[in-house]
């Protein structure tokens, strides 16, 4: 299959190599260990945002460092949760003394990476908190699996919680602000294709012409179904529905006792959506579907929250957590209050998301 | 027998050749049920490893097998890393300041190597995990040291657990990891994790061997 690359082994690097000549006004990156961080960092007074995760999910996390948004973001190899001593160290070049929020996703690399990380930095003296981003419907209990995968709503809560931190909030503001966010949002995702992982040269997996698999996480990895391929409307209907009847959400989730260093298991529960709430629909391309295909998801998006009495009061419609060129969709529902609604619309300015500027 | 630091080194090399002879196969069981990572990520690391080994080689075992963990802990990424990565300076901890091993230290290392991925990861026996490979090799080499047998003979038996063990994940439903959110589908399918234990277990048995 053809790929844009040079040699497979510097697929990364060189693509951080790109970042950084193409936008030195918004970011810096670091080449060993990896991480891109804000030209103007650390920035005095505020808490550092930090997120990370495998490359291939681009524009997330590197393309959303900058003003607004994310202070350092640390890629690993393709699909691969970046290491700890990437989050350490970028960490270090960020804190202000504010202290340092981790936004991590649901998967069990990233959440055991990002927890040594989180030793490592408190050893050091920073200040340190990871949130979890849990928000995926198709993983329906978290009894006998990892739990639910962590997906759109992380490009959501990068956003806010970045604002918000831009704004002043405290440490444990911000990581009181990322949990609601975590707890308010819901995604599902589909895939009509597979992708192809550089190093491994092929699909991850074979998706028959007529089929496609519904309950997708981001790493190319199969879902849950696969059935036959159906049309926009039929997809868009049962994806939404499913996130708008999901019931109510019960499981545990590690969060940092600072003062210990210890992991303590905290209980949380997301609410269903309800009629009344207001959202931020957030429709996503894998990567590989035009957005044009985007457009006809959100039409009918737009029709199912109405009937159901959900009210989208702000729209994101584009490629922004991604499986590198993989064909298919995501949408996310944010149910939005005034809070999450003042930080949605404040201003942004990173490689990936822009306005206000 | 004991197993010496040379011993320890050469098991390191060998891990690192079988790793690397087994990468597509560990990459193709990790593609039926996670992402098809798990053979790159092994293979990088253990290179990293061979990179590192020079500078350590004549300190003692157990910063050998510290060293082996942090770097392993940098360079695997994934759920393998800090698993790995926790398995080997767990092990080396156990075993610190030692320039030889006796069968007890090599229980220990081991033990106390298992018992670290089972804390950072928290798997039960049965989550079709590399937990169900390691877990019946360790106390089969336990019960065996302790029945008399040499260590050799003890390793190959609980090499033979491992290898048994990593076979019984095929046929068990995911509940850790990306293979988890495959539910039922996960079932038919060798684990990797499962796998690249075997292979490191066997490893020692083939240095201790020769």
């Amino acid at each position: 299959m053809k790929k844009l690359i040079n040699e497979v082994d510097n697929v990364v690097t060189e693509q951080l190599e790109g970042m950084a000549v193409a936008h030195p006004d918004m970011l810096k990156v670091n080449f060993d260990p990896k991480y891109i961080y804000r030209a103007d960092a650390p920035v005095a007074g505020k808490v550092a945002v930090i997120s990370g995760g495998g490359s291939g999910h681009e524009p997330m996390h590197g393309g959303f460092v900058g003003m607004g948004m994310l202070d350092g973001a640390c890629p690993g190899e393709v699909f691969t949760s970046p290491t700890p001593d990437q989050m350490y160290e970028c960490a270090k070049a960020v804190d202000s003394g504010e202290g340092v929020l981790f936004i991590v996703k649901n998967y069990t690399g990233d959440v055991m990476n990002f927890e040594l990380a989180a030793e490592m930095a408190r050893d050091d003296g920073i200040k340190v908190q990871n949130i979890l981003i849990d928000d995926d419907v198709a993983v329906k209990d978290s009894l006998y699996t990892a739990g639910r995968r962590g997906v759109g709503t992380t490009v959501l809560a990068e956003k806010i919680v970045g604002a918000a931190a831009e704004a002043g909030y405290d440490l444990d503001q911000c990581a009181d602000l990322c949990r609601k966010v975590n707890q308010n949002g819901r995604s599902m995702g589909m895939a009509i294709t597979s992708c192809i992982v550089p190093a491994a040269g092929k699909p991850t997996f074979d998706l028959p012409e007529d089929e496609m698999e519904i309950g997708i996480g981001i790493h190319g990895e199969p879902g849950q179904v696969r059935e036959k391929m159906s049309t926009a409307d039929e997809i868009t209907e049962r994806m939404a529905l499913e996130i708008l009847n999901d019931v109510a959400y019960t499981r545990t989730v590690r969060e940092f006792d600072r003062e210990n260093g210890e992991w303590i298991e905290i209980e949380i529960t997301d609410l269903a959506f309800e009629e009344g709430d207001k959202v931020i629909a957030f429709v996503n391309s894998m990567g590989g579907t035009p957005v044009s295909e985007l457009y006809a998801v959100y039409r009918k998006l737009d029709e199912v929250c109405k009937d159901f009495g959900v009210e989208i009061v702000r729209n994101l419609i584009g490629p922004y957590i991604t499986s590198l060129e993989m064909q298919g969709m995501s949408i996310t529902l944010l149910k939005a209050d005034d809070e999450i609604l003042k930080f949605w619309d404040a201003p942004v300015k990173t490689p990936g998301l822009r306005w206000g500027v | 027998m004991t197993v010496s630091k040379n011993q320890i080194v050469q098991w390191l090399e060998l891990v690192a050749t079988v790793l690397h002879e087994n990468k597509e196969y560990l990459t193709d069981l990790d593609a039926a049920i996670g992402d098809a990572d798990h053979g790159t990520n092994m293979d990088r690391g253990f290179r990293k490893v061979m990179e590192k080994l020079p500078s350590v080689a004549d300190t003692d075992i157990g910063n050998i097998l510290k060293t082996t963990g942090m770097t392993l802990i940098s360079s695997v990424g994934g759920a393998a890393g800090p698993l790995y990565g926790t398995f080997f300076m767990r092990g080396g901890m156990a075993v610190a300041a030692k320039e030889e091993l006796d069968n007890d230290d090599v229980v220990k290392m081991l033990q106390a190597g298992v018992d670290g991925v089972v804390q950072r990861g928290r798997a039960q026996l049965g989550d079709k995990t590399m937990f169900d490979a390691w877990a019946p090799a360790v106390e089969t080499l336990n019960t065996s040291l302790e029945n008399g047998d040499d260590l050799v003979d003890a390793l190959q038996l609980a090499v033979n657990a491992a290898q048994q063990g990593m076979k019984d994940t095929i046929p068990l439903l995911a509940k850790k990891g990306r293979a988890s959110y495959l539910g039922e589908r996960s079932i038919g399918h060798q684990d990797p994790g499962a796998t690249s234990s075997y292979l490191i277990l066997n490893a020692l048995l083939d240095v201790l061997e020769s």
